[in-house]
């Protein structure tokens, strides 16, 4: 890749936050270092990723207002994390994370308990676990 | 208290944070150098391991292993520590910090609050380095960033416990002692050894040049095996692993570049360079592959097919098989020498 052809394809991914370094040659032929802001291909395979799982999301959110799961797996899938995943960052038991999948249990989670999600999910205290809009 | 430290940005984070930490120290190797010692450069197509449910392509070793190759090449002391416990491993950063000492950590990349969001996924093989405490926030120089980062007390303890695969369980890591001298010259074909070994000594077909060939068969059964949709989605995966964030471009096949370049200079053997240019016009061609991707994942338009770049993966593989076994020659050549 020349020095001149980094591409500056901003589709805001970066959220303006960084730049990414990219490798490439000057008119000479040797090496430098460019600062590049997104690559068109790159952004479209990284949109693609998202759009799957806000899909899959849209999906899961339709099944917990319908019952057929809690709030917390509506949280779990948003956050990208199995029940393993989302039981360590809790600090509560594989098991019982499975039983607050379900309506059911949910509905009588401990006050404790639903502190912990909290904190593993990074909501703020004012959030309320059971909103999944 | 802050640590008079250089920020430093890198392509990559692993070998961003050696650098950063050697630079530290007073030594000035390039993000390119420590990427060649470590034998950064890889490939490997293996179907039945799944990341995200799909077939994992890599253009990089396991997450760690420059880091390793790279300080044991050098001669450099590193000292790396695991905990179990999270209030301890903070502990034992602030004790570092305390004393001056700018320490590694390898982190989940999810909750880091100051990642740009499209990229925070559950990938727990992120560098940073911690390099003060300031108001009970830690000051943190990430590779990826272009200046100092903060985080707060929970933010780094959560994203240092990190869970899933390879959870980082804290992992930390400083230098402990550097060596008197540094035997550039050795690391460098001790290096491009161990990269020619993997691409293309190494038996079987999923590894290295021949792993590009086989990813090249896979890809052109795609259309006849999947629906548009998923085969459009392992398309994805593979120039997701080739681009993301950190490889410099093109799978890490320019960094490679940049490399043979400085080792040129440095063994004083043209070769390499011209080893380099090849290199550069192969990463030309997986950027023509990101392009072509990109355009059938859009449904952009009907010249390029799954068969189209089949074959222009089968054409980087006989490419690469060639810089390899060129690269052997030298290093043959130049082992005599040393």
């Amino acid at each position: 890749m020349k020095k001149k052809e980094v591409p500056q394809d901003d589709a805001n991914l970066l959220e303006g936050k960084t730049r990414e370094l990219q490798y490439a040659v000057d008119e000479k032929g040797n090496y430098t270092i460019v600062k590049s802001v997104g690559w068109e291909p790159k952004n479209i395979v990284l949109q693609q990723t998202w759009e799957e799982i806000n899909e899959k999301l849209e999906q899961v959110r339709e099944q917990v207002k319908a019952g057929k799961y809690s709030p917390l797996y509506y949280h779990m899938k948003k956050h990208l994390l199995t029940k393993r995943m989302l039981a360590k960052y809790a600090g509560i038991s594989v098991f019982k994370v499975w039983f607050h999948l379900k309506p059911k249990s949910y509905a009588k989670l401990s006050k404790e308990n639903i502190e912990k999600y909290k904190k593993a999910l990074n909501l703020k205290p004012e959030e309320d676990l059971g909103n999944v809009d | 208290m802050k640590i008079d430290y250089q920020h430093k940005m890198a392509a990559h984070c692993e070998n961003g944070a050696i650098m950063s930490l050697l630079n530290h120290h007073g030594i000035k190797l390039s993000e390119a150098m420590i990427f060649g010692i470590g034998s950064g450069i890889y490939f490997s197509h293996i179907p039945i391991i799944k990341l995200n449910g799909l077939p994992l392509t890599s253009f990089r070793p396991w997450p760690g292993a420059i880091f390793k190759r790279a300080s044991k090449a050098l001669g450099i002391d590193v000292e790396v520590k695991k905990f179990r416990n999270p209030e301890k491993a903070m502990v034992a950063l602030d004790d570092n910090l305390e004393r001056g000492i700018p320490t590694g950590m390898v982190v989940g990349v999810f909750y880091l609050d100051y990642f740009p969001a499209p990229y925070r996924f559950h990938f727990n093989a992120h560098n940073i380095i911690g390099v003060g405490k300031e108001n009970g926030n830690y000051i943190i120089s990430d590779p990826i960033m272009e200046s100092f980062e903060h985080l707060s007390y929970d933010s780094l303890k959560k994203v240092r416990f990190a869970q899933g695969l390879q959870a980082p369980r804290g992992k930390m890591y400083y230098i402990k002692n550097l060596p008197n001298e540094i035997n550039i010259k050795v690391a460098i074909i001790k290096g491009l050894k161990r990269t020619v070994r993997e691409m293309v000594i190494l038996p079987g077909p999923v590894i290295g040049a021949r792993g590009i060939k086989y990813l090249s068969k896979k890809v052109r059964k795609y259309p006849k095996r999947y629906s548009p949709r998923e085969a459009s989605k392992r398309l994805g995966q593979i120039v997701r692993m080739q681009e993301e964030i950190g490889t410099g471009g093109a799978g890490f096949r320019f960094l490679f570049a940049a490399f043979l370049q400085e080792a040129s200079e440095i063994l004083e053997n043209k070769r390499l360079n011209e080893l380099s240019a090849s290199m550069t016009e192969i990463g030309d061609m997986w950027r023509d592959f990101a392009v072509h991707a990109g355009r059938i994942i859009k449904e952009r338009n009907e010249v390029e097919t799954y068969d189209s770049i089949a074959n222009l993966l089968l054409d980087i593989s006989a490419k690469e098989n060639i810089v390899y076994k060129e690269l052997a020659k030298v290093v043959k050549e130049e082992s005599l020498k040393a």
